[in-house]
């Protein structure tokens, strides 16, 4: 099996209206040549669901500048000012979640789950209009799981059956990422024969990848 | 003494051999740099690592390798890279022994606001609610005013970030505990009188019987 295709193919898979996961933080492990050539593509009225908006020049924050989103769903938009300023003029509406339930919802959409149950948010604005769960006389806010139709996703390694890699910081949002998109497309900036990645140390499974294209570096 | 600094090292000594640290971006970062000679910490960096080390010389950067400001960093022997799911869960989880951060305002009952300022200034929470909902203790490391305007307050008044979470507040002017009874100064700064800070306190404050020097 090859699950290479090029990045061309790769975009024809996001239309109009989709929602995306991308996976990085701050632009770091961002698959940087799948997000230029949705830039280039023009492919509008997005839902970005990512971890932040990256920077203005870099990471999905090119999307934000390109204006080729209509809502994002992000932890943090301080390192992108455009983000700010179309959130305050209302022309993007910015949905703000804690980072560490933004990671849990990706979860739950890819892993079969109903939702998750965390005590992250509770007593803020985050906790407005969602269930209170009690547990044990404990409570916790009920986060219901959240999907995508396309995942964009980076690693160092790859090989042809889509198992991945990662090295340093760049793990990130990228491994649960790749398992709840209906389509998960990694950009790889090693692309290995099958067998060719320890299965002791393959950090994503294959089976969570669709298909692959040929990367370069995961920072800026 | 630049406040920033003493901040940091009164933070600094908080922390006890082996505990496992967040340090939020900014002054709270500065305390690594000032930690007794006899005591190891771990690092984590919610960005996914433990062992977070200093940065590197500028021909030895591996842009892979970042803290959650995106600044290049190092990892140290003994470290661990990790992804998102599993850096959260050793947030929420109560792995991480203490979390130090910046805050706009902090009340009596120990709520804090630090994400937003509606209208002007709207940067995100990033990983700070889980770090507050998750890690034993919180320490709030901060300048005690805004360009004189007081942060600590009767009760916040911006968006909360979390609530009843923070257990001690470390400014330049002293050291505050937060109580059941309300925020209990321990330490103050002989630099400042208590009349000072009660000035820049605009939440009551029970001071200690057993008041101390800030050193």
């Amino acid at each position: 099996m090859n699950k290479l295709i090029t990045i061309e193919q790769a975009m024809d898979f996001i239309k109009d209206g989709d929602t995306i996961f991308v996976g990085g933080f701050l632009a770091v492990g961002s698959p940087h040549l799948l997000i230029s050539a949705l830039v280039k593509r023009g492919t509008k009225n997005l839902t970005l669901i990512c971890n932040d908006t990256g920077f203005p020049e870099l990471g999905v924050g090119k999307l934000v500048v390109n204006r080729q989103l209509k809502k994002i769903y992000t932890s943090h938009i301080g390192t992108n000012k455009e983000t700010g300023r179309q959130m305050m003029a209302g022309e993007t509406e910015v949905v703000l979640v804690p980072q560490g339930t933004l990671i849990e919802q990706i979860r739950a959409a890819g892993y079969g789950l109903g939702g998750v149950l965390t005590r992250t948010g509770l007593g803020t604005e985050v906790a407005k209009g969602k269930e209170i769960v009690k547990v044990d006389g404990v409570d916790f806010l009920l986060e219901k799981p959240i999907f995508a139709d396309v995942s964009l996703i980076a690693a160092h390694k790859g090989d042809t059956f889509g198992n991945l890699f990662y090295h340093g910081a760049t793990r990130n949002f990228n491994n649960i990422t790749a398992s709840a998109g209906k389509v998960t497309i990694a950009e790889v900036k090693e692309l290995v024969e099958a067998g060719q990645i320890d299965p002791d140390i393959v950090h994503t499974p294959g089976v969570f990848v669709n298909f692959l294209v040929q990367g370069g570096e995961l920072h800026g | 003494m630049d406040n920033k600094i003493l901040i940091a090292q009164r933070v600094a000594r908080e922390l006890k051999d082996g505990d496992l640290v967040n340090l939020g971006i900014g002054l709270p970062t500065l305390v690594a740099n000032y930690l007794p000679a006899d005591i190891n910490i771990l690092l984590q960096s919610e960005n996914g690592f433990t062992g977070l080390g200093p940065a590197p010389a500028a021909d030895a950067v591996d842009p892979d390798i970042v803290n959650a400001g995106a600044a290049p960093a190092t990892i140290v022997k003994g470290g661990a890279f990790f992804d998102s799911a599993t850096s959260f869960g050793i947030i929420r989880g109560g792995h991480v022994d203490v979390t130090v951060l910046g805050a706009l305002q902090v009340d009596e009952k120990g709520n804090i606001a630090n994400y937003m300022i509606p209208g002007k200034m709207v940067p995100g929470m990033g990983g700070a609610m889980d770090l507050l909902s998750g890690a034993r203790k919180v320490i709030v490391a901060m300048e005690h005013t805004a360009k004189g305007a007081a942060k600590i307050l009767p009760e916040c008044t911006l968006p909360l970030t979390a609530v009843n979470a923070v257990d001690l507040i470390i400014t330049e002017m002293g050291v505050i505990e937060v109580t059941d009874k309300g925020l209990v100064l321990k330490e103050l700064n002989p630099e400042y009188t208590l009349e000072q800070v009660k000035e820049a306190t605009q939440a009551n404050l029970i001071i200690s019987d057993s008041l101390a020097d800030m050193v």
